[in-house]
């Protein structure tokens, strides 16, 4: 990361309590960790990737940043204002900073009101007063590249990709310091996929906005993201630039995820890593590295040892034994077995 | 044999603003023993086709023409609920994006999987067996112990392969896979296509793959259609359509797929305007609007083009791609 901080995230834990009564006696778990002792920083105009397959926590740890989530242990500062620290009305100032985008672009917006009543709903929740609020209107919906046709139509009118401007039109409103989008571009065809990347680049450049985009599209993340980040059960396996993850993950994790993207050519020599489906439940979580059920390079220590994140600077990894550049996994036969 | 042969389907919504046409003179064959994948910006109509084949078209939708004829015998668009009743589940199912919209959350999953063979005459012993054997093809490991537990129990990838399970425990003979790996990982995308593909050839089904993904389609199916605007523009096996793409909206929609993309690139490109009101269609062709070699001739809607076995498209130029081989 370049230039001043704008968000750290330290040892951060999320849990929630699950099963009640029964399953104590019975000695089962009553919480489960969804997010588990994650740290990264965002750096002022920076957008920041979170990647990893549904259910690893990714919209937990947006929640928890944004204080909709309390957090368990650890703490998050965002322009040097601890938000664990703050709870209900304290937080309504910071969420003026901090604009959050969420994944269901015509589900998120309300249906009974119209796109000019949706872009300066955030005027009037925080009570900003003395704006013109046609100006308002025109000046966001040409921010995101819609004209003043559209400030009297109502979601169901837009198109998916409309729905998303509008959305974004919402997050920019009140000039936010950093944008936290969910799966910005999810059930987008390719080609408005590409606007939505497009607009939000083009505005992270005029405006000098942070952003936080949590995905699973890859192809997505190397198009946006100056760094980028791993998670896998609740913790962040890798992080770094990402062109520099993208050219040589030292997690195995990470280098599946690469190897197993597929490409829009049928007669394509494909050379992936294959990895075990069976993804182990939050409420059993492995002993040892926790990817190691499924890790093709599994040592005899990985199944008792957890790895502490080593690495240097920006590129942080969890595993005892990284990759090298275009480390292969070894045969079958090969691994050790314990 | 062909198991699916729509033709000439239109599908018509009485809106309050008009008739709106949501299919225009649909037509492809799904043969048997393959996979089709349909291909399209949101809003193409993808949904709406599904739905006209299964008979859930909302009330205010109409079948206003052409055909769908499944298995050689019956017209999909004529045989009335009962009938269709009896093939949804049991020759023809689906799988969703959200398996969890497609399990009872109340429910143990060997419970569902027994009640879905509520018309086969086996004992409960039997179909109990049948679920388990069938948990253990789609690689659920211990499929006997897992009978007694409930969905939350299992994470995404394992329950969208229990629902895989369940529409296939009855062998139809045709698969509707509406987006099954979009809420998934890269790792356990590609798991669930190489199951999906390794199903098919052992049951011997055929599948009509729906995803905005084009590496999932490039991968998986045997033909592709190309859908634009509720009407599809172009048709032909997976090597035609991504090798010499024939429709400028075909060769359009593969330039903005990121992952042809090596490197991080300024601006990504689009293809300009938007979709047109399905109220209010072009008199020409439908994609006159946007495309980028529009010529007077558009102004006329164009005739469908055959080539080389089967490859068709809905375009004046068609029998002059441009340089077609798009780089993958």
């Amino acid at each position: 990361m370049t230039g001043d901080t704008l968000l750290s995230v330290d040892d951060v834990s999320v849990t929630f309590a699950v099963g009640g009564l029964a399953a104590r006696m019975a000695g089962r778990p009553t919480s489960i960790a969804a997010v588990a002792g994650v740290s990264f920083a965002v750096g002022k105009g920076e957008t920041f990737a979170l990647v990893g397959e549904s259910g690893s926590g990714k919209t937990t740890l947006a929640r928890a940043i944004n204080g909709l989530q309390p957090v368990a242990g650890g703490s998050i500062r965002f322009e040097g204002d601890s938000i664990t620290e703050h709870s209900g009305a304290a937080m309504k100032p910071l969420r003026r900073r901090m604009a959050m985008m969420f994944q269901d672009p015509v589900g998120s917006l309300s249906p009974r009101l119209t796109v000019r009543a949706l872009v300066t709903e955030p005027f009037r929740i925080h009570g900003v007063e003395g704006r013109d609020m046609n100006a308002e209107t025109e000046r966001l919906l040409s921010l995101v590249g819609l004209n003043m046709d559209f400030a009297d139509r109502y979601p169901h009118q837009l198109s998916g990709g409309q729905a998303r401007r509008v959305g974004v039109a919402r997050a920019i409103a009140l000039d936010p310091a950093l944008i936290i989008a969910d799966e910005p571009t999810a059930g987008l065809d390719v080609s408005v996929q590409g606007e939505v990347l497009n607009l939000l680049n083009d505005l992270r450049e005029r405006l000098g906005v942070s952003m936080v985009i949590i995905t699973h599209n890859l192809h997505v993340v190397r198009q946006i993201a100056d760094r980028m980040a791993v998670m896998y059960l609740g913790r962040l396996v890798e992080q770094g630039e990402t062109e520099a993850v993208y050219t040589a993950p030292r997690h195995p994790y990470t280098a599946a995820l690469l190897s197993a993207n597929p490409e829009p050519d049928p007669d394509l020599a494909r050379d992936r890593i294959t990895l075990p489906a069976e993804v182990p439940s939050l409420m059993a979580r492995p002993n040892g590295c926790e990817f190691h059920t499924r890790c093709p390079w599994v040592r005899k220590n990985c199944r008792t040892e957890a790895p502490a994140a080593a690495g240097e600077g920006d590129r942080r990894f969890t595993c005892h034994y990284p990759l090298q550049p275009g480390e292969r996994p070894p045969k079958t036969e090969e691994r050790v077995h314990a | 044999m062909t198991v699916l042969a729509v033709d000439g389907l239109t599908v018509e919504f009485a809106t309050e603003r008009g008739t709106l046409t949501a299919l225009r003179e649909v037509s492809f064959d799904i043969p048997e023993r393959s996979i089709v994948g349909v291909v399209g910006e949101s809003g193409c109509g993808k949904s709406t086709l599904i739905n006209a084949i299964l008979g859930l078209l909302a009330d205010n939708g109409d079948v206003a023409g052409g055909s769908m004829i499944f298995e050689g015998q019956h017209d999909l668009g004529q045989i009335g609920p009962e009938a269709m009743r009896a093939l949804r589940g049991q020759r023809i199912a689906t799988v969703f994006q959200d398996p969890m919209g497609a399990l009872n959350p109340v429910l143990s999953v060997g419970r569902q999987m027994v009640n879905i063979q509520y018309r086969s005459n086996l004992s409960q012993r039997e179909k109990a067996a049948r679920a388990a054997g069938m948990l253990r093809k789609v690689r659920i490991p211990d499929p006997e112990r897992q009978l007694d537990r409930f969905p939350h129990e299992f994470s995404g990838g394992m329950k969208q392969r229990i629902a895989i399970a369940m529409a296939l425990m009855m062998e139809p003979a045709l698969l509707i896979a509406d987006e099954p790996t979009t809420a998934l990982d890269a790792t356990l995308e590609v798991a669930t296509i190489e199951l999906l593909h390794d199903l098919q050839r052992d049951i011997g089904c055929s599948i009509l793959f729906i995803s905005h993904h084009l590496g999932v389609i490039a991968e998986l199916c045997d033909q592709v259609i190309v859908m634009y605007a509720g009407e599809v523009v172009e048709r032909g096996t997976v090597r035609q359509i991504f090798h010499r793409p024939r429709h400028p909206y075909t060769a359009k929609l593969f330039e903005c797929d990121p992952a042809r993309l090596h490197g991080r690139s300024r601006m990504l490109p689009t293809i300009p305007g938007e979709v047109p009101d399905l109220r209010a269609r072009p008199k020409g062709c439908v994609f006159a609007p946007r495309c980028h070699r529009v010529t007077e001739q558009c102004g006329e809607r164009p005739p469908a083009q055959t080539f080389e076995s089967g490859h068709a498209a809905l375009c004046w130029l068609a029998d002059k791609p441009e340089l077609a081989e798009v780089q993958g």
